[in-house]
């Protein structure tokens, strides 16, 4: 039955299951016409498949949809295109080396003249007051002007729902600001927006509901300009704020690492580069580098690692020891052990065995190399233990790498770098992915290196997983660092105004400012 | 009844070691019926190309002698290719070596010594290591493709033999024809199974085989080689440099293939003409990738190209099959290696048709 | 230098270029669509056989043409098969058409080693063909002129069609292309067919157009010359022309320094025989000098289609 006051989307009861996995939860809720609705929830909540579901990339196992109170079935992209459902991802299906006119048209879809499509694409820039060149290489443009052209590409459907997934995680502050503008233009003509995103103050400031999403379950629909960051903080991550449990009086030993003004080019076009980035690491300390994904996390732990290196060798320094114009096997031996982000292809070879896959990085610190030959025998005995202390499920020290399932290849590399006893080891992501069980694991094995004495650095997206890991945590974001915050002082929301960009001080009265609106009851 | 492909846990052993067999078989299948349509004897043709060879003892040195040049060239480019840098060129670098050692070999006409041959070896190899840098500097330096570079310099090569042959090394009692004097006694290689034409160069190229599957599975140049290849940001992490990498390869490479060229222009040719070029570059090639790019492999590879060579003559002869039908059942034998290649990751289920649900 | 001279070296720069340029620019949109076909040469022989054969029998060239055409997209096929489909390693199956393509063309060439076959000659009239300025223009083989507006057709196609733009697409990003909802091997399947079908007819050129005869390998590398020529042109059809041309002045250079006369018979024939190779190197370095930031090949050539489910 078709009413007007029907809400534009409405989800009942919607769930989806992967393998192990229950990605949504009989999720409902309702958008109505010209709402701006936050889709809220930490990574792995459950959100991206939830769109993906409403554009038709895949289908409920159960539950059904609703579209302006009629029934919704989407069977796949063009459909919901034609239904008036458009989606800008996350990450662009652009073509870099075609200008923008060509990748509209590429993505319509129907063939319309060039002409006609320009002056769509002109007449749509002129509405929303956006500006874009559609003769420019894609190449050369700016990653806030990249998302201008999905947005357009959304926007020449003439959509009645817009999804935007993560939209501001690339973006600078006044293209944010710019963004909102072009979604309140789009809300007040009628166009719904359902709007994910992981920043607190930036539903507040934009979005008239909230609905909120943790492992797969809906916690709540709310009223983002009522709610204080922190409830719905609260409410993203779970009940109340974690106590951190470390022993009161910890002393750490003596300072490890000492990164001093470290800078780095950004690498290829678009790369983050690293400005001036500096921190300490005691033996013994944990520290966690917080930031949302693409602020330079991966350059800082190719950075450390050896991969990448800066003009100054004295910017890194590993127990007094300047190792800033070392490789990475020289690193290795100096006691620097490092674990990148990319699982398959970068931290361990798929085509591998884990025997083989512990020569890439052991083969110096222990031993493993005589007269240029490799001692198998040491590699497999190695290997096998990491198994053993790590419960990595595999098929012996002989299986490849690519058969592990994600979390055991990724116990199996965490094992292999921490059983090497590193002075310091780096790792980013550790459990990106990873069931709790494995999770738990890597965690205290964590725990233990650094009681053990080592000084460990923990790049993470997870903020639980930060809180409950650290002794300090600083924040990444555009390739510089906060100054580290102890983190029995520190206040979610703080370090969640910093992921979202605001700086320092700027933080600290944000944060004062939040606690100051009280919940109501 | 649909196919579908779904891949394997682990890629299998089985068919890696399979499916080499298997596309010589069905090359001798297909070539059989093929040759058989288009009006030869096509069940002769594959009976005399390979089975004939193996049966007839008197074939067996022709088969050591064309095999060696082969496994040489082809253990250097299973090395290459391992680490994803495609040597085309080794033909030309197979050239170069032999041009190297035919200059020692005309320095030093009518003198004796132990000495001759190793200088020619080291010479060879010399050569074709120097002609594999100018690919390997380009590329390196550049980033200009090698396949490119490496092929046309091959053709450059050819050209240069043609060149010396009909000018400076002309043989002064030749007759006016483009070649060299004969080598001198010193300079050539000697048989090591009397009363047949089994040189020198044979059990080289085992030897040269072994050591290299040794270095390959067990040093860690082997292990940079292979991980480079199979996952280059893999191998910058656990500190293995590619530009290095590709500089190595290349210059083995292209040393083996220089040392393969000196084996034959001492060996059997003993002097240099301008038919040295007998393709060993090309179908090397194939012998490789036969051997699945591991050098003891490259034995049975290059062992089945040498047979379809020497076949391939034994066919002109008693059917009168033309030379040139060795090559299409080389090529054949790629294609069905290739083609087999998926089943090694990939294994073929049977689909059935599922019921349309409501969703 | 007579104005006569000049002319003649013109036609037989154009008509050496020719057949490079069919090949490269078959090869041009194969690449844009984010393939590297190696078998040209391969492809390019199998033509040069077909077309003789077909010439030498029914003495009717546009049949040898279409039929060495046919030729050219078959032997692709082979090359599409084991890549798209099955997912081969695309240097070494393109390897192995050349290598067929050699021993293929050898085999069914047994037997008309240096029979002569007619030219595939002007279809002007005879007035102007022959004419002694007008044949500059007139005087060529619709093969010369086929090469020509196929130029223009190909930058036309890429640039302003919309199917153009979607094969520019899939050889750009083929997982974009996938997820909008295009066939990536479908449209790969296509332009595989189309470098095919252009080889064979750049091979059947050497016979119809250059030496009216039959040699084994006959095409002498000018098929790999032609994949190089695509980078040189740096995936551009008109720069591609410019390039054909300039190889084709090399070539000519080449056959006048042969023939003997002044300065040119201090070098060795051999050198001038070794100098379209060597240019090539020489052509793919200054490219590579020019462009040290950014590579204007398509994304994606080379790289197998692996869609994630």
């Amino acid at each position: 039955m078709h009413s007007d006051n029907a809400p534009r989307l409405e989800l009942l009861g919607i769930t989806k299951r992967f393998p192990g996995v229950l990605a949504n939860d009989h999720v409902s809720f309702a958008v109505k016409p010209g709402e701006i609705h936050a889709l809220l929830g930490e990574n792995g909540a459950g959100k991206s498949t939830l769109v993906k579901m409403i554009y038709g990339i895949m289908q409920p196992d159960e539950g059904e949809m609703r579209w302006n109170g009629a029934p919704l079935a989407v069977s796949n992209p063009r459909a919901a295109r034609r239904l008036g459902i458009g989606m800008v991802f996350q990450h662009f299906s652009l073509f870099e080396a075609m200008t923008v006119l060509e990748n509209i048209a590429v993505g319509m879809d129907a063939k319309i003249p060039a002409r006609e499509l320009e002056a769509r694409i002109r007449a749509v820039l002129k509405t929303y007051d956006l500006t874009l060149d559609p003769h420019r290489i894609v190449s050369t443009l700016s990653v806030g002007e990249r998302q201008r052209i999905e947005i357009v590409r959304a926007l020449l459907i003439e959509p009645k729902l817009l999804i935007m997934d993560e939209p501001t995680s690339v973006l600078t502050p006044q293209e944010v600001g710019q963004l909102f503008e072009t979604l309140r233009k789009l809300a007040a003509g009628g166009c719904s927006i359902l709007y994910i995103s992981h920043k607190l103050h930036e539903i507040k400031a934009l979005c008239d509901t909230a609905t909120i999403l943790r492992g797969g379950r809906l916690v709540d629909t709310c009223d983002p300009k009522v709610e204080t960051s922190r409830s719905m903080a609260e409410k993203m991550i779970g009940a109340g704020l974690k106590d951190i449990v470390k022993p009161a009086g910890r002393s750490f030993g003596p300072e490890k690492l000492v990164v001093n003004k470290l800078s780095v080019p950004g690498t290829g076009e678009f790369g983050m580069p690293l400005r001036e980035v500096s921190f300490t690491v005691r033996a013994g300390q944990i520290l966690g580098i917080a930031g949302v994904a693409g602020n330079g996390q991966n350059a800082l732990l190719d950075a450390l690692s050896g991969e990448i290196l800066g003009q100054d060798a004295h910017a890194i320094t590993l127990d007094g020891k300047s190792i800033g114009g070392m490789g990475t096997t020289e690193r290795r031996r100096h006691g620097l052990c490092a674990v990148p982000e990319e699982r398959n292809g970068h931290a361990a070879v798929g085509d591998f065995s884990l025997s083989d896959n512990s020569v890439l990085t052991a083969r110096d610190r222990l031993g493993f190399v005589i007269a240029g030959l490799i001692n198998s025998g040491a590699a497999k005995t190695y290997t096998g233990r990491v198994i053993a202390d790590f419960a990595v499920k595999a098929q012996g020290a002989g299986a490849t790498a690519g058969s592990l399932s994600g979390g055991n290849l990724q116990k199996y590399i965490m094992g292999r770098e921490i059983l090497q006893k590193p002075t310091l080891l780096v790792v980013s992501q550790p459990t990106w992915g990873v069931d709790a069980g494995a999770a738990a694991a890597i965690h205290q094995a964590l725990v233990d290196l650094a009681a053990a004495g080592s000084a460990i650095v923990v790049i993470s997206q997870d903020l639980d997983e930060l809180l409950s890991l650290s002794d300090t945590l600083a924040v990444i974001n555009e390739g510089r660092l906060s100054p580290p915050l102890k983190v029995g002082e520190v206040s979610i929301e703080e370090i969640g105004l910093l992921m979202g960009g605001m700086h320092g001080e700027h933080a600290q009265a944000g944060a004062q400012e939040g606690a100051s609106h009280a919940v109501p009851a | 009844m649909q196919f579908r492909l779904e891949k394997r846990a682990e890629p299998s052993r089985l068919m890696l070691y399979a499916t080499p067999v298997a596309a010589v078989i069905l090359t001798m299948v297909v070539g059989a019926i093929i040759f058989s349509a288009i009006g030869y004897n096509g069940l002769g043709a594959v009976r005399e190309i390979f089975l004939t060879p193996l049966t007839n003892s008197y074939k067996w040195q022709d088969l050591g002698v064309k095999a060696a040049p082969l496994i040489i060239i082809g253990v250097g480019l299973s090395i290459a290719y391992r680490a994803n840098v495609w040597n085309i060129g080794a033909e030309g670098q197979y050239v170069m070596g032999g041009l190297a050692a035919t200059w020692v070999a005309l320095a030093t006409y009518g003198m004796t010594g132990w000495w001759i041959l190793p200088a020619m070896m080291l010479a060879g190899i010399a050569g074709g290591a120097a002609y594999a840098a100018i690919p390997a500097l380009l590329r390196t330096r550049l980033g200009v493709n090698e396949i490119l570079t490496s092929l046309m310099l091959t053709y450059a090569s050819i050209q240069l033999i043609y060149y010396l042959v009909r000018a400076p090394w002309k043989d002064p009692m030749g007759m006016g024809f483009p070649q060299t004097r004969i080598f001198s006694e010193a300079a050539r290689l000697p048989t090591v199974i009397p009363t047949t034409i089994v040189h020198l160069g044979v059990p080289i190229a085992v030897i040269v085989a072994v050591v290299a599957w040794f270095i390959v599975s067990r040093s860690v140049f082997g292990y940079q080689i292979r991980v480079v290849g199979a996952a280059p940001h893999a191998a910058r992490y656990g500190g293995f440099s590619e530009k290095r990498t590709i500089w190595l390869t290349l210059l083995v490479s292209g040393a083996l293939a220089g040392f393969a060229g000196m084996l034959e222009v001492a060996g059997p040719f003993q002097r240099m003409v301008p038919g040295f070029p007998t393709n060993y570059g090309f179908t090397a090639i194939i012998a490789a990738f036969l051997g699945r790019l591991n050098p003891l492999g490259v034995i049975f590879g290059a062992f089945v190209i040498a047979l379809s060579v020497v076949g391939g003559e034994v066919a002109q002869t008693t059917i009168g099959l033309p030379n040139a039908a060795s090559g299409i059942f080389q090529a054949m034998m790629l294609f069905f290696l290739l083609a087999g290649d998926i089943l090694v990751r990939y294994r073929i289920r049977r689909v059935r048709p599922q019921n349309v649900g409501a969703v | 230098m007579s104005p006569d001279f000049i002319i003649a070296i013109l036609i037989t720069v154009i008509g050496a270029s020719t057949p490079i340029l069919l090949a490269a620019l078959g090869e041009l949109v194969v690449e844009k669509a984010g393939v590297l076909n190696l078998g040209v040469e391969g492809m390019m022989l199998i033509g040069a056989i077909t077309g003789f054969v077909v010439a030498f029998t029914t003495q009717n060239p546009w049949l040898a043409v279409l039929c060495a055409a046919a030729a050219g997209v078959a032997a692709s096929m082979i090359f599409a098969f084991l890549t798209l489909s099955l997912s081969a390693n695309q240097t070494a199956t393109g390897l192995a058409l050349t290598i067929f393509g050699t021993g293929f063309s050898a085999l069914a060439g047994q037997g008309f080693t240096g029979r002569p076959v007619e030219l595939f000659r002007s279809v002007f009239p005879a007035e102007l063909a022959t004419h002694p300025v007008w044949r500059l223009v007139f005087g060529h083989s619709p093969l010369v002129y086929f090469a020509l507006i196929m130029v223009v057709a190909v930058w036309y196609f890429l640039k302003r069609t919309r199917a153009g733009l979607i094969l520019r697409a899939v050889g750009e990003n083929d997982l974009s292309a996938h997820s909008i909802g295009y066939s990536v091997i479908a449209i790969r399947y296509g332009a595989v067919a189309f470098g095919g079908a252009m080889a064979g007819i750049a091979g059947a050129a050497f016979p119809l157009l250059l030496t009216p005869q039959w040699a084994e390998r006959m095409t002498a590398g000018r098929g790999w010359i032609a994949v190089a020529l695509v980078v040189f042109a740096s995936w551009r059809p008109f720069r591609l022309l410019a390039g054909a041309y300039l190889f084709g002045l090399v070539m000519t250079i080449e056959l006048y320094a042969k023939a003997g006369g002044g300065v040119l018979n201090f070098v060795p024939s051999e050198l001038w025989a070794a100098l379209p190779y060597l240019a090539t190197i020489a052509v793919l370095v200054l490219i590579s000098l020019r462009q040290r930031t950014s590579s204007s090949a398509p994304a994606c050539l080379g790289k197998p289609f692996i869609p994630s489910t």
